[in-house]
């Protein structure tokens, strides 16, 4: 009863951050409303006996993903009002009735499924010392090429991110006009 | 654990189209980021119901897919956020109606 109330709270607290995240014009808050649903989130991990998910899902998103979105909303600066759409456009109507037909073709697809209306097994658990066995055998192969895949992200975001001074004007413009001062007294002594 | 697996996986279409609904329609590219990470956190809802509620919970295989799928999110946010304040550097813009000078 209480796994139960549990996962309508959370649900539906997740579904109103999420709405929040993508309906609000200030991104600031926006990041929080997503940080907000990613956490929600980690508690239905938890809920549904995957508690080493969970605390996976609330370290990565809600302490880097949404560190990380909170950063680049805050280095893309002026842009964090955003101009909502015309009330009525035909961008506006498309992209809602895009995601409505998605959500009416899985819900619908899943509502008739017969296959899906048996209970759960009664106890399930995933416990990390399983987990990582699993990891160091079965799993050895995707684990290294997971562990590839993020040094080249991480290489690569450094790359792409890096300031290049040949092509782009820089950010911020540093005035140094009490050194510059220094500096002509320096060569004319 | 009375909770019906149907219940799981409304909730996760929900999610799904709120996101995709953020992505295509936000004009922000931080904003269609954060949908594209909703609509993965919707996948990997469904991966963790289907392995509480599947034949054989000891397999960890729900568990395991999801943790992968995490890492490899994290990697996409990265690389993803990253290209867009390489972007905002050379264009002062993240709008995304305003990125379409590669139309050719």
């Amino acid at each position: 009863m209480l796994s139960e109330l549990t996962f309508y709270f959370f649900a539906a607290l997740t579904l109103a951050a999420a709405v929040a995240a993508m309906s609000m014009r200030n991104l600031v808050r926006c990041a929080l409303c997503a940080a907000a649903a990613f956490g929600g989130l980690a508690v239905i991990y938890v809920q549904l006996d995957a508690e080493f998910a969970g605390f996976v899902q609330f370290l990565v998103y809600v302490g880097a993903v949404a560190i990380l979105i909170v950063f680049a909303v805050l280095l893309t600066r002026g842009e964090e009002i955003e101009s909502g759409l015309a009330p009525v456009s035909s961008r506006w109507v498309g992209g809602f009735a895009a995601a409505a037909i998605v959500l009416a073709a899985i819900v619908g697809s899943v509502l008739s499924s017969p296959s899906l209306n048996h209970a759960a097994a009664p106890a399930a658990s995933a416990p990390v010392k399983q987990i990582g066995r699993e990891l160091m055998t079965g799993f050895v192969l995707p684990l290294e090429t997971v562990g590839l895949l993020l040094t080249a992200a991480l290489l690569g975001a450094v790359v792409i991110a890096m300031r290049d001074d040949a092509g782009a004007e820089p950010v911020i413009r540093i005035r140094t006009p009490l050194v510059k001062e220094e500096f002509d007294e320096a060569l004319t002594k | 654990m009375t909770t019906p697996l149907t219940h799981y996986l409304v909730f996760s279409a929900i999610l799904f189209s709120v996101g995709f609904a953020g992505a295509v329609l936000r004009r922000n590219a931080i904003l269609a980021l954060m949908g594209i990470e909703l609509m993965l956190n919707a996948a990997n809802l469904n991966f963790i119901a289907f392995w509480r509620y599947g034949a054989n919970p000891e397999a960890l295989t729900g568990v395991m897919f999801v943790i992968f799928s995490i890492a490899i999110a994290a990697a996409e946010a990265a690389v993803g956020l990253a290209l867009v304040i390489a972007v905002y550097r050379h264009r002062r813009t993240a709008r995304l109606e305003q990125l379409d000078f590669l139309k050719g």
